[in-house]
C-alpha cells in the first residue's frame, strides 16, 4: 500500500504544490505585506502561495480517497541527459566556442534516445552545425566565435 | 468605406517581399511541423521565439502565426495516410480520413481537408476583420476591475475546460503567476524571489519559460513512447474533386466552421474540442449514421473545417483584448510583449499595419496553404519517414542556442534546462503546462490591474461586483467552476476526453 502511495500522481502533485507553496509562502513573508489600498510587494505572493498550498491539500486527499491512478515509469536517465546536453552546451559555448559546445550537445543529447547510433549522430553533428553556421553566424549575424578559449 | 482602407493598408504590409518570404516561411514551417508527429505548434513557436528578437515585430508575427493556422492543414494529412493525428487536433480526421485512404480516396480525403480548411480559414479571418473593431472598443471602457476580473474568468475558464483534472489545472495557473511575478516589483522596485541572482533582476525570460516547458519537457516525454509510423503506400490520385463532392463538403464545412468559430472565441478551448463536436454533429444530423468510420467524407469536412476556423478565431481575443485563450496564442502575446507591443485594445489604434498586416497575411497564408497541400503532398509524406532520433537533438540545439542568444547568458540556457526538469515532472503527474504559461504571462498583468483598481476604491473589495462588466465576468467564472463539480456534466466531460481519446 505504501508503494502505491509513493506512485500515486494525485498524491505527488499535491505534495509538490504544497511544498512550493510553503517555499514560497516562508519567501514572501520577508516582503513587505502592505495594506489592501496600498499593496506592498508581499500582498500578492502571500495570497498566492497560500492558494497553492490550499488545492495542493485538496488535490493530496483526492489522490488518497481514489488511490490507483500510477505514475508510468521515470524516465530520468533521459531527462538527465538532455539536462546536462543543454548545461554543457551552455558552459562550453564561453569556453570553447560555439563549434566545441553543438559537437558534446548533440553528442549527449543524442544518447538520449532510444537508439544510438554513433555514425548517424555524427553525421547529424556535422548537418546540423553547418546549419546553424550558415544560419546563425552568417545569416542572423549572432556574434559567437566558433572556437574559442576562455578560462 | 473605412473597412476597404484597412485592407489596403493592411495588404500593402503583407505584400512587401519581406513579410510575403515570412508568410511563406512561417506556413511552410507550419505544414511541416503539422505533418510530424510529436513536433507540434507551441514547441515550434517557442523554439523560434528568440530567433524573431531582430524582425520587424509584424513579420516576426506574421511568420509565428503562419505556423500555427498552418500545422491545422498538415496534420490532417498525416492522420488521413498514416492514421496517426500530426496535430492533436486532427485525431478525429483519423477515423473517416484514413478509411477513406484505405479505399482507394486518400486523394479525395486529402482534398476535402484541405478544401474545408482553405474555406474556414477564410471566414475565421473574416470574422477577425468583423469582430476586432467592436472588441477593441468595448474593451476601451473596461476599467482596472473590468481587467482583473476578465483576466479571471480567461484562467478559470482556461483550467475548467483544459484536460484532464481541473484543480491541477488552477494550480498550475498559479504556479504560472509566481513565475511571472520573479524580478522587480513595477511598483516598489523591490526584488521578488530572485534568490540575489542579478540576471533574474529582470524576470524570467518569456522564451525561456516556454522553451523550457514546451519543447525540452516535451522531447523527454516523446523519448519514452515508442511509436511506429507506417506511411500508406497507396497512390494519392484524384486530388482534384468533383462538382458533386464540393457540392457534398459545402454544408459540412461551414457547419464545422460556426462550430470552431464559436470554441475558438472561448478561453481554454480551441482547435480540438471543435474538431470533436463538430464531428459528433454531422453523425447526429446524418440521415446514415453508420457510415461514420466507414470513409464518410463529411467526418473529414467537419473537423477539418473546425479545427482552422478555431484556430483562426483563437486570435481575436489574443490582438484586440490582450487575453490569449490558449498556450499558443500566450506565445503569440509573448512575442508582441518582447517585441515593444502593448497587447490589449490599443493594438488596433496604435499599430494598425500591424494589425491589419498581420490579418492580411492570414488570407494570403492560407491561400498558400492550399498550394502547399495539395500539389505538393507528395513531399510532406516523404518527411514522415524522418525518425524522431534525428529530430530530437536538433530540437534541443534550438532551444540552446536560442536562449543563450536572447541575452548572450548561459544563466538563461541553464535556466531553460532546469524549467524543462520541473516541466517534465509536472507533465508526468499529469498537470497540464497550458494553464501555467497562461498564468505566468498574464500574472503581472493581473497584479498590476488588481492594485490599481484597489487603490481607486480605496481597499474596498466590491468594487468587483459593483462594475457591471466585471460583475459579469465573475460570474461567468463562478459559472464555469460551480458546472464542473455537477456530477451530471463532470462526467459528461470525462466521457467526451475519453472518446476522444479512444479516437486517437
Amino acid at each position: 500500500m505504501k508503494s502505491d502511495i509513493a506512485k500515486n500522481k494525485d498524491v505527488l502533485a499535491g505534495l509538490l504544490f504544497m511544498a512550493m507553496g510553503s517555499i514560497a509562502f516562508y519567501i514572501s513573508l520577508g516582503y513587505r505585506f502592505g495594506t489592501t489600498v496600498r499593496m506592498g510587494p508581499g500582498y500578492f505572493p502571500r495570497v498566492l502561495s497560500l492558494l497553492l498550498v490550499g488545492f495542493g491539500i485538496t488535490i493530496l486527499i483526492k489522490g488518497i480517497r481514489k488511490r490507483g491512478k500510477l505514475v508510468s515509469q521515470w524516465g530520468w536517465v533521459s531527462v538527465g541527459l538532455l539536462t546536462l546536453a543543454m548545461v554543457l552546451f551552455g558552459f562550453m559555448i564561453e569556453a570553447l566556442g560555439l563549434l566545441p559546445a553543438l559537437a558534446t550537445m548533440f553528442l549527449v543529447a543524442a544518447y538520449a534516445g532510444n537508439e544510438f547510433r554513433l555514425r548517424e549522430v555524427f553525421v547529424l553533428t556535422v548537418v546540423m552545425s553547418m546549419f546553424a553556421v550558415v544560419v546563425f553566424i552568417w545569416g542572423l549575424n549572432l556574434p559567437y566565435p566558433l572556437f574559442a578559449w576562455n578560462f | 468605406m473605412e473597412l476597404l482602407d484597412h485592407f489596403a493598408l493592411g495588404f500593402s504590409v503583407a505584400l512587401t517581399f519581406q513579410n510575403l518570404a515570412y508568410c511563406v516561411l512561417g506556413v511552410a514551417l507550419g505544414t511541416l511541423i503539422g505533418v510530424l508527429p510529436g513536433v507540434g505548434p507551441s514547441v515550434t513557436i517557442s523554439m523560434l521565439l528568440p530567433f524573431t528578437f531582430g524582425l520587424a515585430p509584424v513579420s516576426a508575427l506574421i511568420m509565428l502565426s503562419g505556423i500555427y493556422y498552418g500545422a491545422q492543414y498538415g496534420g490532417s494529412t498525416t492522420a488521413i495516410l498514416v492514421n496517426l493525428p500530426g496535430e492533436a487536433s486532427a485525431a478525429i480526421t483519423c477515423l473517416d480520413g484514413y478509411q477513406m485512404a484505405r479505399q482507394g480516396r486518400g486523394g479525395k480525403a486529402l482534398a476535402t481537408a484541405a478544401i474545408s480548411s482553405f474555406i474556414a480559414g477564410c471566414i475565421g479571418t473574416l470574422l477577425i476583420v468583423l469582430l476586432g473593431k467592436p472588441l477593441s472598443s468595448w474593451a476601451f471602457e473596461f476599467g482596472a476591475p473590468d481587467y482583473f476580473s476578465l483576466m479571471v474568468m480567461g484562467l478559470v475558464s482556461a483550467s475548467v475546460l483544459a484536460h484532464g483534472d481541473m484543480l491541477k489545472a488552477l494550480a498550475m495557473v498559479v504556479i504560472g503567476l509566481f513565475i511571472g511575478l520573479v524580478g522587480t516589483d513595477v511598483n516598489s522596485g523591490f526584488e521578488r524571489f530572485t534568490f540575489d541572482l542579478p540576471e533574474l533582476a529582470d524576470g524570467v525570460g518569456f522564451t525561456v519559460l516556454a522553451v523550457g516547458i514546451f519543447a525540452v519537457s516535451e522531447v523527454a516525454i516523446n523519448l519514452e513512447q515508442n511509436e511506429t509510423r507506417s506511411v500508406f503506400k497507396a497512390s494519392i490520385a484524384g486530388l482534384l474533386p468533383s462538382l458533386a463532392d464540393l457540392r457534398t463538403i459545402l454544408l459540412p464545412a461551414l457547419r464545422g466552421t460556426a462550430i470552431g468559430a464559436f470554441f475558438g472565441l472561448l478561453p481554454g478551448t480551441g482547435p480540438s474540442i471543435s474538431a470533436f463536436s463538430a464531428y459528433m454533429l454531422e453523425k447526429k444530423l446524418a440521415r446514415d449514421p453508420s457510415r461514420f468510420g466507414q470513409g464518410a467524407i463529411e467526418g473529414v469536412a467537419a473537423p477539418e473545417a473546425a479545427n482552422n476556423a478555431a484556430a483562426q478565431t483563437q486570435f481575436i481575443p489574443t490582438l484586440t483584448l490582450g487575453i490569449p485563450g490558449n498556450a499558443t496564442m500566450a506565445l503569440i502575446l509573448g512575442a508582441l510583449v518582447m517585441n515593444g507591443i502593448q497587447p490589449g485594445p490599443t493594438v488596433m489604434t496604435r499599430n494598425p499595419e500591424m494589425f491589419w498586416g498581420v490579418v492580411a497575411s492570414m488570407f494570403i497564408g492560407n491561400a498558400l496553404l492550399v498550394a502547399l497541400n495539395l500539389p505538393l503532398v507528395g513531399i510532406w509524406v516523404r518527411l514522415l519517414s524522418v525518425p524522431y532520433r534525428w529530430l530530437f537533438p536538433s530540437i534541443i540545439m534550438f532551444c540552446a542556442l536560442g536562449n543563450y542568444s536572447v541575452n548572450s547568458s548561459a544563466i538563461d540556457v541553464y535556466l531553460c534546462a532546469g524549467i524543462g526538469v520541473l516541466g517534465y515532472v509536472l507533465a508526468k503527474l499529469e498537470c497540464p503546462p497550458a494553464p501555467l504559461v497562461l498564468g505566468y504571462v498574464l500574472g503581472p498583468m493581473m497584479e498590476e490591474n488588481l492594485r490599481r483598481a484597489l487603490l481607486l476604491a480605496q481597499g474596498d473589495f466590491t468594487v468587483f461586483f459593483t462594475s457591471p462588466i466585471s460583475l459579469g465576468f465573475l460570474m461567468a467564472s463562478l459559472l464555469l467552476l460551480v458546472s464542473m463539480v455537477l456530477p451530471t456534466i463532470r462526467r459528461k466531460k470525462a466521457q467526451v476526453e475519453s472518446e476522444e481519446a479512444g479516437a486517437t
